[in-house]
């Protein structure tokens, strides 16, 4: 099992460093592989054109048939999360493919293209409208929270 | 000729089949073909002596090997028009699966995608590459390890079976039930070839397991959820277990309807009579509002934790009572008349509850007792079998009559349930009517059982027990059958309380 977890964290690793795509690169990773912290830079043309978020990963030993655990750190380069319906501002993401929709096949960069997607096509700065009783009640964990995803558009 | 001679042919095709593959993810799809190409090969074989306790296998040199795979890519390159190389790379990727390779082709003929996509194989989850693989219909291959690890987990860990879908994130086939075979371990096969029988029963209306732990028997019965506060659809599984179709309560909870029953279990669960105890047995301190027994003493109260003095009676200051000492009769505020009134109601609602409960929990009580009961009725029968004349057919009027007394205090039980929520009118008298001529001849019923047995009066007793049966349960029939005819045309009307709805009471599937 471990030796799958290095095998393809190694080599999604080289493949980032070596051909990062746009708006996405890696800051760090632990040498375990288990905690890595990756760069977005917002797309020009949308509304965060300009803000550079920094997401954090962390594999358990079952990745890649368990989803990695994503969320925006907080006091980073940019301070806070993106404003954003659904992402809260402990740095949750509300996100299906990182929870039941997961798959194995999935991959950090395609997690991170498809939150870079998910800020494109966001046209108005928001917090989720429940973002101060879910902040106050979640754990640290956000794999912990039952999510619901009703909500394709944005 | 013998079975074993019989199937001869078989198990030596299977044993070659073993020794020829030299991976372990074993396939027997086309081993057959395979094995015809070494027909006129030079091999050892041990067919000299064969016992039943030998297995059929052939030897294989490595010469053989190649030259069967040779064969085998060389014909593929014929079909496909692609160099004998390429073909044994394509029958590689696809595992010497020749027909799967070919219905591919033929699905699309490309023969140079279909080499792109054996040459450029990487398993997207664990990036091996060179190694066997699986895929749907969809063509999204992973290892098979990897798959294999996949399915797993969905069965073991998530008990997923029918809607388990290819492992790529976009991707919405369906695993089947043969891929599944193929690549997981028995063990877990056999978990999930339960988890779709399971899901069969959860999929159909009509289909309940039996509640009962570690039963296995599902029942099939089509009340449907609609009808529900009109009938009671009692059950029995293969195993005698008793249950309640409409709410898979574990027993039979005949005349009440699941709905009240629903309520009821919950009033007697939760700690909703507590709090009725203490509105009927407890005041409130008017200034700090701690909660307050009088346990004995006079009526002036000194609230032990704000000091604040008042009277018990009517909860006014001690300091207005001026000298009448130990004595109120002060003019009743409003306020305390209010308070008084509210204690009352609530003393009485609480003393109407504990009527029905505690009926119902002797009855409950007493279906406890059923082991202890069965063995004493037991150890009579046998007594009797050795003291008088009768045989073992003759004392079974006993077990008959323990059976009939345990069916009808679980009615009973359930007859104070359902008389809690009745408004007092015309056909909750005749219910009751009913009820007590059940209790009345279940109770001496009871007593003739637990009795002793006279060995003289032996045929005496016998035949009073053998009356009783039949009256008792002659009694529960009519019970039961006015009750369902009642219920059937709605002639029965609840009292709930307040915070109760009749949306409350209807079942789920009417909502």
């Amino acid at each position: 099992m471990s030796n799958i977890f290095l095998k393809r964290l190694t080599k999604e690793l080289r493949d980032m460093q070596t051909n990062p795509p746009s708006g996405i690169s890696v800051e760090s990773a632990d040498d375990n592989l288990n905690v890595w912290k990756i760069r977005l830079v917002a797309a020009e043309g949308t509304v965060y054109e300009g803000e550079v978020f920094t997401l954090q990963f962390k594999f358990g030993n079952k990745y890649p048939l368990e989803s990695p655990e994503v969320c925006f750190l907080l006091g980073c380069v940019s301070g806070t999360p993106p404003m954003h319906p659904h992402i809260y501002s402990n740095g949750h993401i509300c996100l299906s493919i990182l929870y039941d929709q997961w798959s194995p096949a999935l991959t950090v960069s395609a997690v991170c293209l498809s939150i870079l997607s998910m800020l494109s096509s966001c046209g108005m700065k928001e917090s989720p409208p429940d973002d101060a009783a879910y902040v106050k009640r979640a754990g640290n964990n956000p794999k912990k929270t039952t999510w619901a995803f009703h909500d394709d558009s944005v | 000729m013998s079975d074993y001679e019989a199937s001869e042919n078989e198990t030596e095709n299977e044993s070659m089949a073993a020794s020829y593959h030299y991976d372990d993810d074993e396939d027997d799809l086309n081993d057959d073909e395979l094995m015809d190409e070494f027909d006129d090969a030079p091999v050892t074989r041990d067919a000299d002596v064969r016992r039943s306790y030998t297995v059929a296998f052939e030897v294989r040199t490595s010469e053989d090997l190649a030259r069967v795979q040779q064969t085998e890519a060389d014909d593929v390159g014929a079909v496909l028009g692609v160099s004998t190389e390429a073909a044994a790379t394509l029958l590689r990727f696809f595992r010497w699966r020749k027909d799967r390779l070919l219905e591919d082709y033929y699905g699309n003929p490309d023969s140079d995608a279909l080499l792109k996509r054996a040459e450029d194989f990487e398993c997207p989850v664990c990036f091996d590459v060179d190694c066997p693989v699986a895929q749907l219909k969809c063509a999204h291959a992973f290892c098979t390890a990897c798959y294999a690890r996949y399915l797993s987990g969905r069965i073991t860990e998530e008990g997923e079976s029918r809607r388990i879908q290819c492992p790529d994130a976009s991707c919405s086939v369906i695993v089947d039930e043969k891929t599944v075979e193929t690549l997981v371990d028995p063990k877990v096969f056999e978990k999930y070839k339960a988890l779709l029988i399971k899901s069969y029963v959860d999929d159909v209306p009509s289909l309940k397991w039996c509640p009962h732990p570690n039963c296995e028997y599902a029942v099939q019965c089509k009340v449907p959820a609609s009808s529900l506060d009109e009938i009671v659809p009692s059950v029995k599984c293969g195993d005698g277990h008793s249950f309640c179709f409409g709410c898979s309560l574990p027993q039979d909870h005949q005349p009440c309807v699941c709905s009240l029953v629903k309520l009821w279990l919950k009033k007697c669960a939760d700690d909703s009579e507590t709090a009725n105890w203490i509105s009927a047995n407890t005041k409130e301190c008017e200034k700090c509002q701690s909660t307050i027994e009088k346990n004995g003493g006079c009526n002036h109260m000194t609230c032990r934790k704000c000091k604040y003095e008042f009277c018990w009676v009517c909860m006014g200051p001690w300091s207005d009572h001026g000298t009448q000492w130990y004595n109120c009769n002060r003019f009743d505020e409003k306020a305390s008349i209010d308070a008084r009134d509210n204690q009352a109601k609530y003393r009485a609602a609480l003393e109407r509850y504990l009527h029905y409960f505690n009926r119902y929990a002797n009855h409950e009580q007493s279906a406890k007792l059923d082991k202890e009961l069965s063995e004493k009725i037991s150890a009579k029968m046998l007594e009797m079998q050795k003291t008088t004349e009768m045989s073992w057919i003759e004392v079974q009027f006993l077990s008959t009559a323990k059976e009939i007394l345990l069916a009808s205090r679980n009615t009973l039980k359930w007859t104070y349930c359902f008389a809690y929520y009745l408004t007092r009118d015309n056909t909750t008298e005749l219910f009751e009517n009913n009820q007590r001529d059940l209790e009345m001849a279940v109770e001496q019923l009871s007593e003739l059982l637990e009795g002793q047995f006279e060995v003289e009066k032996m045929g005496e007793v016998k035949q009073k027990i053998l009356d009783k049966s039949v009256y008792v349960s002659g009694r529960r029939e009519v019970l039961l059958t006015a009750t369902a005819a009642d219920l059937a045309d709605g002639r029965f009307t609840w009292s709930l309380e307040s915070s109760q709805t009749l949306a409350l009471l209807a079942p789920a599937g009417k909502k």
